[in-house]
């Protein structure tokens, strides 16, 4: 059986090649992708701690992780739905070029 | 009988709303325009009739009929401004003339017009023009007359004017417009002058109206320059408003011009109705004109001063009317002739005989001016009478009517109206104490009256028909004359049946219009007959010179080209010159008043452009100086301290501004980095 | 360690690594669905079947096709030439990972009361899940149904074309048509 720490190295990695995609990519999907990829981490940390975990027949873990799934599936619904109205509105989803509030302000 | 009085301001707001739609309707619409705008006419004539009819009754024996209905308009203080309408014989008559002869020229119009693009517009500015000359009849109080006055005057430029794109008429609409507008500076003065004097314009107001005996006799005691009693003072001012209006000597320039318009706008503006208005002017302020203090028998100077006007515009326009060739313009120095004549006739015989002549010269100079239109129809537009000729046999219906017309403008005895309108005229300045001078002027009128029209009826009627020539000369063919449909032929019958009938109404052996007007009741006496048959012989001897004149010159040996001299021409050059030139009234004002004018404007310019101009630009020149250096002052003093104050203000904001620089990702690291930061404090920071 | 997990890992890593690195952007969604499908297989790995499974349909059946859509939607998967992928702060956000990545590894490795062993794996049926759900979880399951309406709701109002005679429209599709 794996070690503890392997999962949790595991997931941290995974959460932070997430949080760096968040950050270095120019894409607003991208930057989506990136915020799934931190979701997933922390999901395998539930499991992880859930199977450590000593309270196993309680399943709390799993629901987490169920709940969490869905609700990381709500965000990316309303994620995509902003992406697609702001590109409607741009023509562009580059989030830096998005920086103002007003929709007849200039993109930089 | 109150009733009527109550209703009588529906006559001229039938018109005006007729007109007032028309404006709002699409220009495709001519039919509705046409039908309201004669329908509000009929209705108008109806309600008119229903009003005549109410004042055929007089209020008391030698006191005419007269109801008045007065409100007040504006409060100003303690006085007030009232307004109001009378429904008296004067005022009536003019409504049924009106009315009628209106009604009759829009149905003309609707076959004269019946091509041109701009029908819809037409008919909405003749109902306009109605309705302000219907309010202008009815009104008792000068002030509303006023009002009126100067909106007949805005119909006419509109309608002068309403071939717009020639700038032929642009000019005469201006003229008119301007020309009568310096008459209307006396009227207004006049008007000014009897509010201060009488603190009344209302005309009858239960003995508080400025015509009535209370005002008049305040008036006529007192004196103004040159001991002219102040009675004919402001009445000479009304009247020169009255001349301006009708024509009179000085200002008949814009009449002949007027002509440029539409002919039934010549017919029913410059020839029926607005020009009459000056007359009707007179005629309505008569007691004012004719006051003179009690127990002095001669005439009043105003009188004596609308009487000498009128007789010599009666010669001097019949004179121009001689030579000329256009025939609308022959006819409007006719009516420039014709309106002297009325003038002279409220100056030597009173309101009778100037009104009588006033609705006799309607009809017949409404129906000259039709036929006029319908023989310039049935020519194609021609108007020059050298390029007429045999229209007689061409045009038969016209020629009758023309013919009817044409005598009774002339005055051909017992008859035709004209003829008895004019004989009252005459028979009264024969009788004026004063001088026999207008009964001269007056019988020279009628000769060439007589002459001129025989001249234009042999011209246009008679001898061969010249238009050949014309179209050879102008190098196309054009058809030959027609005669016009019976909506246009159907008008000139009715009118020329008024125009016959009209003259027995006022009769010397019965005065019944006269009596009508001053209240009394009159009976056929055949004796006063015998009374006036000097004049009357005298007078159909007159008319009958001036008809075997122009048969003698004209009809004998008709013209058999358009090239060809005058007859008069060839016996008097510099006579005919001089005639054809009209005097050179235009030319004198043209020389004098209108180069004074130009003068006095190049000096203005020069004033305004250098010497006030130049202490405008001076002063300019120190304001500048000033603000510059308050500028000095603002920029290095006091504006100093506060740019560095902002200076450091915009720095600060500057740099928080940048924190805040919209770009996610920027505080998505920030919020990593605190994480991190956060969980180092967290595990090694002694918390856990 | 379990060889499973280590090529299970491997893969899983891989993808993200894939997902957020690649250029053209229908290739990353292809590698983040390779990613859930790891994660799920780590799910099972771990006896965690029905998290597994919902990972499966959740994610690789939904959300990834969504990403797709809006790939294609906003037409970013025709990767041109010449347009920057990386933003301009990509040495921060690079740093800022790293940083949180050698925090949590140090937390990881510092604290010694992980190292336990795993107790027997629990038997945990679907039908004991369900019924955990509506009794112990009821609430929470309700308040998420309300969030999942609310989302849906949301979605559909952002991303549905918006009104001709709306505010002036900075769209140039939008503003041309009358």
């Amino acid at each position: 059986m794996t070690p503890l720490p392997y999962w949790l190295i595991l997931s941290s990695i995974l959460f932070a090649i997430g949080l760096a995609g968040c950050l270095v990519r120019r894409n607003a999907i991208m930057v989506l992708i990136g915020i799934e990829l931190m979701l997933n981490a922390a999901n395998l940390n539930f499991i992880a701690f859930w199977r450590y975990g000593s309270g196993a027949e309680a399943a709390h873990g799993i629901m987490f992780v169920l709940f969490a799934i869905a609700i990381a599936a709500a965000e990316t619904a309303v994620g995509l739905a902003l992406v697609i109205a702001l590109y409607r509105l741009r023509r562009t989803v580059q989030v830096d070029e998005a920086d103002a509030l007003k929709a007849d302000d200039k993109p930089r | 009988m109150r009733t009527v009085i109550e209703m009588v301001w529906i006559v001229p707001v039938l018109p005006l709303l007729a007109a007032g739609v028309s404006a709002l309707l699409p220009r495709q619409r001519r039919r509705t325009a046409a039908a309201l705008a004669i329908g509000a006419m009929a209705a108008g004539f109806l309600l008119s009739c229903v009003a005549f009819a109410a004042t055929l009754q007089p209020a008391a024996p030698g006191a005419p009929f007269r109801l008045v209905r007065n409100f007040e308009w504006l409060q100003f203080g303690s006085a007030s401004l009232a307004l109001g309408w009378v429904l008296d014989p004067l005022s009536a008559g003019m409504l049924v003339m009106v009315t009628l002869v209106g009604a009759l020229i829009f149905i003309y119009s609707l076959g004269y017009m019946a091509h041109d693009p701009n029908f819809t517009r037409f008919f909405c500015f003749l109902a306009f023009f109605a309705s302000a000359m219907l309010g202008l009849v009815i009104a008792n109080s000068l002030l509303l007359l006023f009002i009126c006055w100067e909106l007949v005057g805005l119909a006419s430029y509109l309608l002068i004017g309403f071939w717009f794109h020639k700038p032929s008429a642009a000019a005469a609409a201006r003229k008119a417009f301007i020309v009568t507008r310096i008459g209307d500076l006396g009227l207004l003065l006049g008007m000014v002058w009897l509010y201060r004097e009488t603190g009344s314009l209302l005309f009858y107001d239960q003995g508080q109206g400025c015509l009535e005996q209370a005002a008049l006799s305040k008036l006529v005691v007192s004196t103004t320059l040159g001991g002219l009693a102040l009675s004919s003072a402001i009445g000479l001012l009304l009247f020169c408003g009255a001349a301006g209006k009708s024509g009179q000597l000085p200002l008949h320039v814009w009449l002949p011009d007027a002509m440029e318009g539409p002919t039934p706008v010549s017919a029913l503006i410059h020839a029926a109705t607005m020009v009459a208005a000056g007359v009707f002017l007179v005629a309505r302020v008569y007691p004012l004109m004719q006051a003179v203090p009690s127990g002095a028998a001669q005439v009043s100077t105003a009188l004596q001063v609308v009487t000498w006007i009128g007789a010599c515009t009666a010669i001097f326009a019949a004179l121009i009317a001689v030579a000329q060739n256009d025939i609308k313009r022959i006819l409007a120095y006719s009516t420039v002739s014709q309106l002297g004549y009325m003038m002279m006739g409220l100056g030597v015989g009173g309101v009778a005989v100037g009104m009588f002549h006033l609705m006799t010269h309607a009809f017949f100079k409404a129906l000259l001016f039709l036929g006029a239109g319908s023989v310039i129809h049935g020519c194609h537009e021609q108007q020059d009478i050298r390029h007429m000729g045999g229209l007689r046999r061409l045009m038969p219906v016209t020629f009758a009517a023309y013919a009817v017309g044409m005598m009774a403008l002339a005055g051909v005895p017992l008859l035709f109206s004209g003829f008895w309108s004019k004989d009252a005229i005459l028979h009264a300045a024969h009788l004026w104490p004063l001088s026999k001078g207008p009964f001269v002027l007056g019988a020279a009128g009628a000769l060439l009256t007589a002459f001129y029209m025989t001249r234009q009826m042999c011209l246009v009627f008679f001898g061969p028909n010249r238009a050949a020539h014309a179209s050879a000369a102008g190098g196309h063919v054009s058809a030959q004359p027609h005669e016009s449909p019976a909506v246009m032929t159907v008008p000139l019958l009715i009118l020329a049946v008024f125009a016959v009938g009209l003259g027995f109404l006022g009769s010397p052996a019965w005065p019944w219009f006269q009596g009508w007007l001053e209240g009394s009741t009159t009976h056929f006496q055949a004796g006063h007959l015998s009374e006036a048959l000097p004049t009357m012989l005298l007078s159909a001897l007159i008319v009958a010179a001036g008809m075997a004149a122009g048969w003698w010159l004209y009809g004998r040996a008709p013209r058999q080209s358009p090239r060809e001299a005058d007859a008069l021409q060839r016996l008097q050059p510099g006579l005919y010159s001089i005639l054809a030139g009209r005097f050179f009234v235009d030319e004198f004002y043209a020389a004098t008043v209108v180069r004074l004018n130009a003068g006095a404007a190049l000096l203005s310019d020069f004033l305004d452009r250098w010497v006030w101009g130049g202490l405008v630009r001076l002063t300019a020149w120190l304001t500048g100086q000033f603000s510059e250096i308050a500028r000095m002052a603002d920029e290095f003093l006091v504006n100093g301290g506060f740019d560095l104050g902002c200076g450091r203000l915009r720095r600060g904001g500057r740099f928080f501004s940048g924190l805040q620089d919209g770009q996610i990702q920027h505080y998505l690291s920030v919020i990593g980095l605190a994480l991190a930061a956060l969980v180092l404090w967290l595990v090694w920071g002694g918390a856990l | 360690m379990n060889p499973v997990f280590f090529i299970l890992a491997v893969v899983t890593l891989a993808g993200a690594l894939g997902a957020v690195a690649l250029r053209n952007m229908v290739h990353c969604a292809l590698c983040l669905a390779v990613t859930f499908i790891g994660i799920a297989a780590l799910f099972l790995h771990q006896g965690a079947q029905f998290a597994g499974l919902v990972q499966v349909l959740v994610y690789v059946g939904a959300v990834a096709v969504l990403i797709v859509f809006a790939i294609l939607l906003t037409r970013s998967g025709d990767a041109r030439k010449g347009v920057a992928v990386f933003s301009r702060s990509w040495k921060t956000g690079l740093l800022t990972a790293a940083a949180t990545l050698a925090t949590l590894v140090a937390a990881i490795v510092n604290s010694p009361g992980l190292l336990r062993e795993a107790p027997r794996a629990p038997e945990l049926s679907v039908r004991q899940i369900g019924l955990d759900l509506m009794s112990q979880w009821l609430l929470p399951l309700e308040i998420l149904g309300l969030l999942l309406t609310a989302t849906m709701i949301g979605a559909v109002i952002l991303a549905m074309p918006e009104k001709p005679s709306g505010e002036p429209a900075p769209g140039p599709e939008k503003g041309a048509r009358p």
